[in-house]
C-alpha cells in the first residue's frame, strides 16, 4: 500500500453563518424535548392541539437544520480548500485532573456531507412519517424519538473528539432502541429492540475501550491532537485501536459478526427503518472508520480486518436478500450488503474513503427511497409485508412504482444512475488493490442485481396474489412527494463524481491517494460490472419472472435457500457461541448466589433470629427479674472496684 | 465509725433482698425506703467522720427526694390497684416479649 | 452503747420486713427501723436530721404508706408461693454476696478517729446546716422545691378520676331506689345498723332480725371478708347466765328462739 501524507485535523474558528453550527444540533434536540416532555405534560385539550402541530414541529426543526446545513455547505464552498475545517467550542464538558473534555464541534468537508444527508433525508422521512403515522395515537412520542435520533446522529458527526462522538453514538443506540420497539405491544418488536440494543452494546464496548486507550496513549480524545501524534504511538496500540474501532463499527453498521440485529430491526415502523438504513445509525460505522483514517493509515492489520469483514458482509447480506419474502427484510439484507461495500472502500485507505462516502450518500438516497416506497406499498396492502402476497401493483400504485423503480435501477448500478457511479468506483478500487476482494465485490454486484430484480418482480409485476379484502391504493401526497424527491436524488446522485469532485472535496480530510495501476482499464471494469449485473437480472427474470410465484413459501428447497432464510444461521451461531454459555454462566451464578451467598447471609440472619428468639424470653415482664439483673450488675461493679482497689 | 457504715451496708442489703422477693408493691416500696435510709445513715456517719456538714445536707436532700418519690409512687400504685384490683408487682407483667 | 443496743433491733426489724406476710406489719417494722435511725442520727450529732427523720419519715411518709394500705385493702397479703422460678434463691444469694462484699470492703479500710462535728456545729447544728443549704446548695434546694411541686401535681393527676356521667341528684337517687324495690325487691331504706336489736353494740356484731337471725347486711363487707364478725347470739350467752342467776327463766325470753340459726361460736380473727 502506498503511504501517503496523512492529513491533520486543524480547524479554524467558525465565523459568519458557520457560527450557527450548534443550532443544527440544537433544533432537533429542542424539538425532541418539546415533544417528549410537553406531550405527557399537556392536558387533554392541549394534547389534541399538540397532536396536530407536533409532527409538523418535528419536521420544521429538522427542516431548518437542513437549511442551515445547506447554507453552511455553501459557505464552506466559498472558503479556500485549506480553510474548510471549522471548529466551535461550546463549553467544557468535564475536566478531571489533566483531562479536559470540551463540547467541541468540528465542521469539515466530511461532516458537511453527512450533515446534508442526515438533515436532508431525515427531513424527507419526517414529512413522509406525518402521513404514515397519521393514525397512530402515540405519534407525538414517535416524532420526539425521530428528532432525538437525528440530533444524536448530528452530535456523532459534528463532535470534534471521540468522547463527543461516543455521546452521539450512544444517543443513536438509545433512539434506535426506542424506535425499533416503538410498537412495544408486539412481543416481536420489543424483542427486536432489545436485540438491537444488546448487540450494539458489544460494539459500544469496542468504542469505549478505544476511547480509553486513546486517553491512556495520547492523553486526549481530540481529533486535532490525535491526528497529529497518532504515528508516534506503538504499533501494538495502533493495531488495538484499529480493531476496537472496527468492532464498534461492526456493531453500529451491522457487519459480520454483529449483523444479527439489522433484520429483526424491521419490526419498527417503516420510516424508522428508512432512517436507520439511509440517514443515520448504520452509516455511523462508515463515518467512524473514515474519520479515524489517521489511525487506520498506521495499522495495515486493522485495515485488512476491515476489508475482510466488509467483503464477508457484502456477500452475506446479498445472500440473505435473495431468500427473504418479507419486503423489508430483503431490503435490510441489501443494506447490509451495501454497507459492506462502503466498509470495503473505507478499508482500502485514502483511495477508497471518498468512494465509501460517495456510495454512502447515493445509498442514503436510493435506500431511503426504497424503504419509504416499501412503506407506501405496505400502507396500501394493510401492513402486509410478505412479497408473496403482492404482485401487479405497478398499475395500482403508479407513483410508488416509478419512484421505487428509480431506486431499484440505482442500487443495481444501472448505467448513469447514482449507484452505478459509486459502486463501480468501489469495485474498481478493490480490483486494483486485491483481485480476490475485487472479484467478491463483483459477485456481490451480480447478486444485488438478482435479489433486487426478484423484489421488483414479486412486488410490482406478475399476477395478483393479494389477501382477500385488500384494496391497494396510492398513498397520500405527503408520502409521495418525499418519494419523488428521493427518486430524483437516486437518479442524479452521481453528479458528485463529475470531474472527481467528491475526491477532491474530501482529500483534505482523507488524504491524497496515489491510485495504483489497475490490472485492467477502468472502462473494462465498468463494462464487466454492467455485464455481471445484467446476468443477475436475467437470472432473476428466468427464475422468478417467468414462473408463477406460490403464495406460500415452498418448503422443499435447497440447503442454500434454507440457510439464507434463517439468516445464514447468524442467530444460531450467536446462540451457540454466546447466548448458551452466557445462560449457563448466569444459571451457575444464580445457583451459587442462592446456595452460597444467600445461604451464608440467610443462615446468618436465621441464626441471629433464633438466638434472639431465645434471648427475648429474658424479657419476661416481671420487674423483679429486671431488678435481679440490676443487682447482678451492681455486684459486678462492686467486684470491679474491689479488684482495682485491693488488687 | 466503721460499725455505722457496716450497719448501713447490712440494712441496704436487706432492703435489696426485700425488693427482689416481696411481691406486694407497697412492701417493695417500703424496702426501697429502707435502702434510702441505709444510705442516709452512711451519709450522716461520714459527716461526723470528716467533720463537715455536707453529708447531713445530702441526707436531707435524699429525704426530700424520697418524699417526692413516695408520693408519686403510691399514686401510681393506687391507679394500678384501681384498674387491676391487685397490688402485686407480678401482675403488671404484660410489657414483655 | 446506744448503737449496740439499737443495731440488733434494727437488723431484726429489717429482716422482719422480709418475712412478715401482712403489709401492715411490715410498715410497723419499718417504723421501728426509722425511729431507731433517728436516734442514731442524734448520736451522730445530727439533731436536725433526728427531728426530720421522725417528723417527715416516720410521721408523714409512713402514715402515707398506711393510708394507701387502708385504701388498697388490708387483706392484700403475699402468698407464700414464689411465681418466678429461682428468684428467691438467686435473690438470697445475690443479697448475701452483696452484703459480704460490702462488709469485706469496709473492713479493709481503716477510717481512723472521727474528726467530730464540734467545730462544724459551732453556733448550732441547724444554723450551720442552713448556712450551707442556702449558700453552697441553694440551687439544689430550689431544684428540690420544683421537684416537690411536680410530685404533688403528679400525684393529683394520677389520683384524679374524671367523672364520666353527671352526678346523680337526690330525686334521681330516690327514684332509683324505689324502682329497684319494685323490680327486685331491694330494700329502699338505709342498711341496718350493726348491733341493733342485739345485746352488743360493736360494729363487728351483726344486728338481729325480728325472728332472731343475724342480718348480714348490717356488718361491713370488709369485716365479713376478713372473717372477724362476732356472733350476736353467742354473746347473749353470758346475759342468759346473768338472768339465770337472777332467777329469770331464759326459755321465756323471746329473743332466744332464733339462736339456732345464728353462728354458735365467735369466729374472731381467723387468718
Amino acid at each position: 500500500m502506498d503511504h501517503v501524507t496523512i492529513p491533520v485535523v486543524d480547524p479554524g474558528s467558525a465565523e459568519g453563518v458557520l457560527s450557527l453550527l450548534w443550532l443544527v444540533i440544537a433544533l432537533p434536540l429542542a424539538g425532541a424535548a418539546v415533544l417528549l416532555v410537553g406531550g405527557p405534560l399537556a392536558g387533554a385539550r392541549a394534547k389534541g392541539a399538540m397532536d396536530r402541530w407536533g409532527p409538523w414541529l418535528a419536521c420544521t426543526a429538522v427542516g431548518w437544520s437542513f437549511l442551515l446545513s445547506l447554507a453552511m455547505f455553501f459557505a464552506l464552498l466559498g472558503h479556500d480548500a485549506e480553510e474548510r475545517q471549522v471548529g466551535q467550542h461550546l463549553f467544557t464538558w468535564f475536566e478531571a485532573g489533566s483531562l479536559h473534555v470540551g463540547m467541541d464541534l468540528l465542521y469539515d468537508q466530511l461532516s458537511a456531507l453527512f450533515l446534508l444527508l442526515i438533515t436532508g433525508v431525515g427531513f424527507l422521512i419526517h414529512v413522509y412519517s406525518v402521513g404514515y403515522m397519521a393514525h397512530d395515537a402515540r405519534r407525538l412520542r414517535f416524532f420526539g424519538y425521530l428528532n432525538l435520533f437525528v440530533a444524536a446522529m448530528l452530535v456523532l458527526v459534528l463532535s470534534a473528539n471521540f468522547l463527543g462522538l461516543f455521546l452521539g453514538w450512544e444517543g443513536v443506540g438509545l433512539a434506535s432502541y426506542l424506535l425499533i420497539g416503538f410498537w412495544q405491544h408486539k412481543h416481536s418488536a420489543a424483542a427486536a429492540a432489545k436485540k438491537a440494543f444488546v448487540i450494539n452494546r458489544v460494539g459500544d464496548i469496542g468504542l469505549s475501550l478505544a476511547v480509553a486507550v486513546m486517553f491512556a496513549t495520547f492523553g486526549t480524545t481530540d481529533f486535532t491532537t490525535i491526528s497529529a501524534v497518532a504515528g508516534e504511538a506503538s504499533q501494538g496500540t495502533l493495531n488495538a485501536l484499529g480493531l476496537l474501532l472496527l468492532l464498534a463499527a461492526c456493531g453500529k453498521s451491522a457487519q459480520v459478526p454483529l449483523q444479527a440485529w439489522l433484520l429483526d430491526a424491521m419490526e419498527g415502523p417503516t420510516p424508522v427503518s428508512a432512517l436507520i438504513h439511509a440517514a443515520t445509525m448504520v452509516t455511523a460505522g462508515v463515518y467512524l472508520i473514515t474519520r479515524s483514517n489517521f489511525i487506520y493509515e498506521h495499522t495495515p492489520l486493522a485495515q485488512t480486518a476491515v476489508v475482510v469483514v466488509a467483503t464477508v458482509t457484502l456477500l452475506w447480506g446479498a445472500i440473505l436478500g435473495c431468500a427473504k419474502d418479507d419486503i423489508k427484510k430483503a431490503l435490510a439484507g441489501s443494506t447490509m450488503s451495501q454497507i459492506g461495500y462502503m466498509m470495503l472502500a473505507a478499508g482500502l485507505g485514502p483511495a477508497g474513503y471518498p468512494f465509501a462516502i460517495f456510495h454512502l450518500l447515493t445509498h442514503g438516497f436510493f435506500k431511503a427511497n426504497m424503504f419509504l416506497g416499501a412503506g407506501s406499498v405496505m400502507h396500501g396492502m394493510d401492513d402486509d409485508v410478505d412479497m408473496r402476497h403482492y404482485g401487479a401493483l405497478r398499475t395500482y400504485m403508479p407513483v410508488t412504482f416509478l419512484t421505487f423503480a428509480m431506486g431499484y435501477l440505482a442500487i443495481i448500478g444501472f448505467p448513469l444512475f447514482s449507484g452505478f457511479w459509486s459502486k463501480d468506483k468501489i469495485i474498481e478500487t478493490a480490483l486494483a488493490e486485491n483481485t480476490v476482494v475485487g472479484l467478491c465485490a463483483l459477485l456481490g454486484a451480480g447478486i444485488t442485481g438478482f435479489y433486487m430484480t426478484r423484489l421488483m418482480l414479486m412486488t410490482f409485476f406478475g399476477d395478483k396474489r393479494w389477501e382477500p379484502g385488500v384494496h391497494p391504493h396510492e398513498s397520500p401526497q405527503v408520502m409521495t412527494i418525499p418519494l419523488i424527491v428521493l427518486a430524483a436524488l437516486s437518479v442524479l446522485g452521481g453528479v458528485m463524481i463529475i470531474g472527481s469532485w467528491i475526491v477532491g472535496w474530501l482529500e483534505p480530510v482523507t488524504g491524497h491517494a496515489v491510485h495504483p495501476e489497475p490490472p485492467i482499464a477502468p472502462i473494462l471494469v465498468t463494462l464487466l460490472v454492467v455485464a455481471v449485473v445484467a446476468v443477475g437480472v436475467a437470472a432473476a427474470w428466468f427464475l422468478i419472472g417467468r414462473r408463477d410465484i406460490p403464495r406460500e413459501a415452498p418448503a422443499e428447497v435447497s440447503f442454500a435457500t434454507r440457510a439464507a432464510r434463517s439468516d445464514l444461521y447468524g442467530d444460531a451461531i450467536n446462540d451457540v457461541l454466546v447466548v448458551q454459555p452466557g445462560m449457563g454462566l448466569a444459571r451457575g451464578l444464580t445457583t451459587f448466589d442462592r446456595a452460597g451467598v444467600d445461604g451464608v447471609v440467610e443462615g446468618g440472619s436465621a441464626a441471629v433470629g433464633g438466638i434472639s428468639g431465645t434471648l427475648r424470653r429474658v424479657q419476661n415482664g416481671f420487674v423483679r427479674s429486671y431488678a435481679l439483673s440490676l443487682l447482678g450488675g451492681a455486684l459486678l461493679v462492686v467486684l470491679a472496684l474491689l479488684a482495682v482497689n485491693l488488687g | 465509725m466503721t460499725q455505722y457504715v457496716v450497719l448501713s451496708a447490712i440494712l441496704f442489703t436487706i432492703g435489696c433482698v426485700g425488693v427482689l422477693t416481696r411481691r406486694n408493691a407497697i412492701v417493695v416500696f417500703m424496702c426501697v425506703e429502707l435502702m434510702l435510709n441505709a444510705c442516709n445513715l452512711a451519709f450522716v456517719a461520714f459527716a461526723k467522720q470528716h467533720g463537715n456538714l455536707d453529708g447531713q445536707v445530702a441526707a436531707f436532700f435524699v429525704m426530700v427526694v424520697a418524699a417526692a418519690e413516695v408520693v408519686v409512687g403510691l399514686a401510681i400504685i393506687m391507679t394500678i390497684f384501681r384498674t387491676r384490683r391487685s397490688a402485686s408487682v407480678d401482675d403488671a407483667s404484660l410489657l414483655k416479649y | 452503747m446506744t448503737f449496740w443496743i439499737l443495731a440488733p433491733v434494727m437488723v431484726a426489724a429489717a429482716l422482719g420486713i422480709l418475712f412478715v406476710r401482712k403489709a401492715v406489719h411490715a410498715a410497723l417494722l419499718l417504723a421501728v427501723v426509722m425511729t431507731s435511725l433517728a436516734v442514731l442520727y442524734a448520736v451522730l450529732e445530727a439533731p436536725f436530721l433526728f427531728a426530720v427523720q421522725i417528723i417527715v419519715y416516720t410521721g408523714a411518709i409512713l402514715m402515707l404508706f398506711l393510708f394507701v394500705l387502708m385504701l388498697v385493702g388490708v387483706d392484700a397479703s403475699d402468698s407464700v408461693v414464689e411465681t418466678i422460678r429461682g428468684q428467691r434463691v438467686l435473690a438470697a444469694l445475690g443479697g448475701l454476696l452483696l452484703g459480704a462484699l460490702l462488709v469485706v470492703a469496709l473492713s479493709q479500710v481503716s477510717l481512723g478517729t472521727a474528726v467530730g462535728l464540734e467545730s462544724a456545729n459551732e453556733g448550732g447544728n441547724i444554723q450551720q446546716l442552713a448556712n450551707i443549704l442556702f449558700s453552697r446548695y441553694v440551687f439544689a434546694f430550689e431544684a428540690t422545691s420544683a421537684l416537690l411541686i411536680t410530685a404533688a401535681i403528679g400525684a393529683m393527676v394520677l389520683a384524679h378520676r374524671e367523672r364520666l356521667t353527671p352526678k346523680e341528684g337526690q330525686a334521681a337517687l330516690a327514684a332509683r331506689r324505689m324502682r329497684d324495690y319494685a323490680e327486685t325487691g331491694k330494700h329502699p331504706g338505709p342498711l341496718p345498723a350493726p348491733g341493733v336489736y342485739a345485746r352488743h353494740n360493736a360494729v363487728d356484731t351483726p344486728a338481729l332480725l325480728p325472728d332472731g337471725t343475724a342480718s348480714e347486711l348490717s356488718v361491713n363487707r370488709v369485716l365479713a371478708a376478713r372473717g372477724t364478725v362476732r356472733s350476736a347470739p353467742a354473746l347473749a350467752d353470758d346475759i342468759d347466765e346473768v338472768r339465770k342467776q337472777l332467777g329469770v327463766d331464759p326459755t321465756e325470753m323471746p329473743e332466744r328462739s332464733g339462736k339456732s340459726s345464728a353462728p354458735a361460736t365467735t369466729t374472731e380473727d381467723v387468718k
